[in-house]
């Protein structure tokens, strides 16, 4: 591979209440790479990316971000991340503004360069208009994308989304879609979904998770030779996990 | 960052509706109990009068007064003290700030002084109303400063014991009662006559109340304040897996 490694995971394991949520997983992104996450409901996909983002720590192994080891070195390494959750982290009673503005200063944007940063993740994800309105009043979608504008305004080298267009209309999801596209060329993209066809249409490699553990790690080419995406994710995910089984 | 997470934990605290109310509420207590203690202190102005040396009115007005400041706040701390972590963890904002790149001393201090300003400004409220005491006779304004000392290191106690709380649980009620289960039984130790009555913030106010500053007082709520701040950044700080 070419390009450098902006994101690895090695042998990361969770366990929650004496059983493993996550199991063993290790993943490498490369930059300018868009990587899917796919996996049935309660795969471990949320951990992990939560564990990738620092936001939840392995039981075992280890995570780096820009070559920094996220435990060791948690400001540098989460500097380079932007990280959206399965539920966005916004406070209702702020407007969109001075919450965006807040999350930039949080992740050491100059005041110099606030408002430029400000009004590009307003404009590219849809919000524009928005700035003088609390969150709070926002619909559903409109939340989600301050979500999104949120972990990108600091432009940073990672970008992690954890279901990026759920609750979003068809018209917001062709947006979001383009801007991650577009988020592909310049940063390292991972995401997570249920949506086949999103994996299909924007991502260059993918992950299939199943109890926790890896299933299928290769370009969404490799998952397309065969079949269609579909029957290959099913087919996949019909075969009992390695050891998961007795 | 200290100062950014800081104004944001005060503008929060100031969009809420339930603020204003608590202190309007704070307001019209310190105020109906100010007139009533200045009410019997001119009932019984007479007597004084005759007497060799008769306590002033600061320390008849004033002083009662920032008792009950101290307990009014001990009970009040809490309900803020809550908010600043276990409710952003039950509302799933606390993920951005443990996955920003700041440190978890930055996000404890940071929200420890936010609300620390709002309780100043509670103080400073209170503390403009007695010196309106210098209206009407002599106010002895260094019993005053001492009084409002007190008052404000007890809060800031407080409110270190209380953050504590909040960064323990996800759940805001357990993170209050928790803290005022705490406060209270300080208190309790106040009544005691043991050598454990030296572990109460209130008995350390005391001598603050009667216009004494003693250094040993200052260093224990030195003590008190820094104590519980680091355990709260310790135990922020094995939340987000550092090492």
């Amino acid at each position: 591979m070419a390009s450098p490694i902006t994101l690895s995971a090695l042998n990361l394991t969770r366990f929650h209440g004496g059983r493993s949520v996550v199991t063993d997983v290790s993943l490498e992104l490369h930059r300018g790479e868009v990587l899917g996450l796919l996996g049935h409901n309660g795969a471990g996909k949320s951990t992990t990316l939560q564990m990738l983002a620092g936001a939840l720590t392995p039981s075992s192994g280890r995570v780096e971000v820009c070559d920094f080891d996220i435990a060791r070195k948690p400001a540098l390494a989460k500097a380079c991340l932007g990280f959206l959750p399965e539920h966005p982290p916004i406070y209702k009673d702020m407007r969109v503004d001075d919450y965006l503005t807040f999350a930039a200063k949080l992740h050491h944007v100059l005041p110099a360069q606030l408002t430029d940063y400000l009004n590009l993740a307003k404009q590219r994800c849809g919000l524009s208009d928005c700035g003088k309105k609390l969150i709070g009043t926002l619909s559903k979608g409109y939340q989600q994308r301050v979500g999104i504008a949120q972990a990108i305004i600091h432009q940073p080298p990672v970008v992690i989304l954890d279901e990026p267009t759920v609750g979003l209309d068809p018209t917001q999801i062709r947006d979001i879609r383009e801007l991650i596209r577009e988020l592909g060329n310049s940063s390292s993209v991972i995401l997570s979904t249920h949506l086949l066809h999103e994996v299909e249409n924007i991502c260059d490699r993918a992950v299939i998770l199943q109890q926790g553990k890896v299933i299928f790690n290769d370009t969404t080419n490799e998952l397309r030779r065969h079949s269609d995406i579909e029957s290959s994710f099913i087919r996949l995910t019909a075969m009992p996990a390695e050891g998961a089984t007795t | 960052m200290i100062r950014t997470l800081a104004k944001k934990e005060l503008h929060t605290l100031f969009v809420a509706p339930s603020t204003w109310w608590m202190l309007a509420l704070l307001q019209f207590i310190f105020a109906w109990f100010y007139l009533a203690r200045m009410d019997d202190y001119l009932q019984v102005q007479a007597q004084l009068a005759q007497m060799d040396s008769a306590p002033g009115a600061t320390i008849s007005i004033a002083a009662p007064l920032a008792s009950v400041l101290a307990i009014v706040l001990m009970m009040l701390i809490p309900l803020f003290t809550m908010r600043l972590i276990a409710e952003e963890r039950r509302n799933q904002t606390w993920i951005l700030l443990s996955t920003a790149p700041i440190s978890a001393t930055d996000i404890v201090l940071g929200k420890y002084f936010g609300l620390l300003a709002m309780l100043s400004i509670i103080i400073a409220a209170c503390a403009v109303m007695v010196s309106s005491l210098a209206l009407g006779t002599h106010a002895d304004f260094g019993l005053i400063a001492g009084n409002i000392l007190g008052v404000w290191l007890l809060a800031a106690s407080y409110a270190a014991l209380g953050l504590f709380f909040s960064s323990l649980t996800r759940q805001p009620v357990v993170a209050a009662f928790g803290a005022l289960a705490v406060s209270f039984g300080l208190w309790m130790l106040e009544m005691s006559s043991g050598a454990v009555r030296v572990l109460a913030p209130t008995v350390h106010f005391q001598n603050l109340n009667v216009g004494l500053i003693s250094t040993a007082d200052l260093i224990y709520f030195a003590l008190f304040i820094v104590g519980f701040l680091l355990l709260t950044i310790e135990r922020v700080r094995r939340e987000r897996g550092e090492v």
